[in-house]
């Protein structure tokens, strides 16, 4: 499996740390009920085809990632700067 | 039919013509009290139990492949009870008594065998961490003994004692764990659920649960709908998505775990060996294979393959830990799906939905539970009330911050 750095281009699956479901760039906010921390830390869509998950490029230049994948198939479909999804998202 | 000693000799002698499949393969009723989602260990152990312990006969298994195809089928077969947290400890304390008798309750032979587990460790603070495990161990009443690092090379004398970066100070040893026949397992279920009325439907996919009124009344499957008083999920890594019929949302993430085996060898390793700082484990199966694994990938999947990375670490591990293993030669390879939970502890319980239960989130250690996992699953849907030992395998504690976090390593679904 290789991954598409924006910044490094196709790396190794190995210079990757994965952290998870990229729901956790949606931090709730101070004031969120409880639900929506329960929503953050442990409910998941967790689907059998394509997802979003949160990579850092640890061994890189350590830039977080937004990656697109298939958990079928383990392709890698897009792969986006996370400062700059969330700048988009703003 | 029974299986006995005389049986196998007098079919012996009589060219082996006598035998019959083990189990029916029923067309679905329209109607069951019970429906189990999931022909895997749990969900046969499950039905097992509501018709051995209960007296519930109008239950049905549906498999959308066949009995014990899943996980149960791909694991490596390990047994133990060396659990730490009130929650876990019993539970699995109850599960391991199960395993002790369980070939003679399902008069089939689960090759359970007592070979002793050993983990290890490489530092004082390990060794006060697993000092106090193997008390627990022991106030639960089951058997831990702290070994050092001479105890553990006159029964383990192979390992590389003084390796570098985890030197071995010694290990703490469960003489009850051991291993299982992995298949048998489901089979001896199976057989056991079916010879008591338990409709056991392969080849049947469920497609959608009917929910009325806040309560389930049946579900649809690609042989048709049935219609059901209680319906319990069982599916292991899929769980996310048959709750999703439900329209639930699971704390579950999907993940992949590799093992590996090698080509048959003589008997070389007797006890099951786990060298947890390198995420490497390692026992030798009946037939001589080496079997043996590490961690996940750790990232969500569900391919059932992993990648060439972590199969180098587990082979670096274990090179690491007993130099010898580099003479045998890998015969194959294969991964399974990990429902994982943010705590790394199961579910067992109710959902929001009337008459609807999950039984999922086992993460990478449903082998040993299946005993326990049916019997409380089965105490839970045949009397609606939690069974004790699995009485804080709640779906509600995340919300409520009331995690089972056996390793200590956060609320994350892939650290466990």
């Amino acid at each position: 499996m290789r991954i598409t750095c924006p910044l490094c281009g196709a790396r190794d699956r190995r210079e990757f740390h994965y952290l998870g479901c990229a729901v956790y760039l949606d931090r709730p906010g101070p004031q969120a009920p409880p639900e929506a921390w329960e929503d953050y830390l442990h409910l998941r869509d967790n689907p059998a085809g394509e997802t979003r998950d949160l990579w850092q490029h640890a061994a890189g230049c350590g830039a977080w990632l937004v990656v697109g994948r298939n958990t079928l198939s383990h392709a890698v479909l897009s792969v986006r700067l996370a400062s700059d999804v969330r700048a988009g998202a703003q | 039919m029974r299986y006995s000693g005389f049986r196998l000799l007098a079919q012996g002698l009589t060219g082996n013509r006598g035998w019959r499949p083990v189990w029916r393969d029923p067309e679905p009723k329209p109607h069951y009290d019970i429906v189990i989602v999931g022909g895997g260990g749990h969900g046969l152990a499950t039905a097992y139990y509501l018709a051995r312990e209960h007296g519930l006969r109008n239950v049905a298994v549906l498999e959308k492949g066949y009995l014990g195809g899943g996980n149960v089928g791909r694991n490596t077969t390990i047994v133990r009870a060396n659990y730490f947290l009130p929650g876990n400890s019993e539970f699995y304390s109850h599960s391991l008594k199960l395993w002790e008798g369980l070939s003679q309750e399902l008069n089939f032979n689960v090759m359970h065998s007592q070979r002793g587990l050993i983990n290890l460790f490489h530092s004082d603070g390990q060794r006060d961490a697993f000092a106090r495990r193997g008390n627990a161990m022991i106030n639960q009443g089951d058997d831990a003994i702290l070994l050092d690092r001479e105890g553990v090379r006159a029964i383990l004398p192979y390992l590389d004692f003084e390796q570098a970066r985890f030197p071995i100070h010694g290990g703490l040893y469960h003489p009850r764990g051991g291993t299982a026949r992995h298949d048998a397992v489901a089979w001896g279920y199976a057989r056991g659920a079916d010879s008591r009325g338990v409709d056991l439907i392969q080849n049947c996919e469920v497609t959608g649960i009917d929910i009325e009124g806040g309560r389930v009344r049946g579900v649809q499957t690609s042989r048709g709908p049935i219609r059901a008083g209680k319906v319990g999920i069982v599916v292991a890594g899929r769980s996310g998505q048959v709750a999703a019929m439900a329209g639930l949302r699971l704390p579950i993430e999907s993940h992949i775990l590799q093992a590996f085996v090698t080509e048959g060898l003589k008997p070389v390793i007797d006890h099951v060996v786990s060298f947890g700082m390198g995420h490497f484990y390692i026992s030798q199966s009946d037939k001589g294979g080496l079997v043996f694994g590490g961690d996940l990938d750790f990232h969500a999947s569900y391919a059932q393959r992993g990648n060439l990375p972590m199969a180098e670490h587990v082979m670096e591990a274990g090179m690491t830990l007993m130099p010898m293993i580099g003479k045998a030669r890998i015969l194959r390879s294969w991964g399974g799906i990990m429902d994982m939970t943010p705590d790394g502890s199961p579910i067992i319980d109710r959902t929001s939905v009337d008459g609807l239960y999950v039984n999922c989130g086992w993460c990478y250690g449903g082998f040993k539970a299946v005993p326990g996992s049916g019997w409380s699953f089965a105490h839970l849907l045949a009397t609606g009330r939690h069974h004790d030992p699995a009485a804080r395998f709640r779906l509600d504690r995340f919300a409520r911050g009331d995690l089972l976090d056996e390793e200590g390593t956060g609320s994350c679904h892939n650290l466990h």
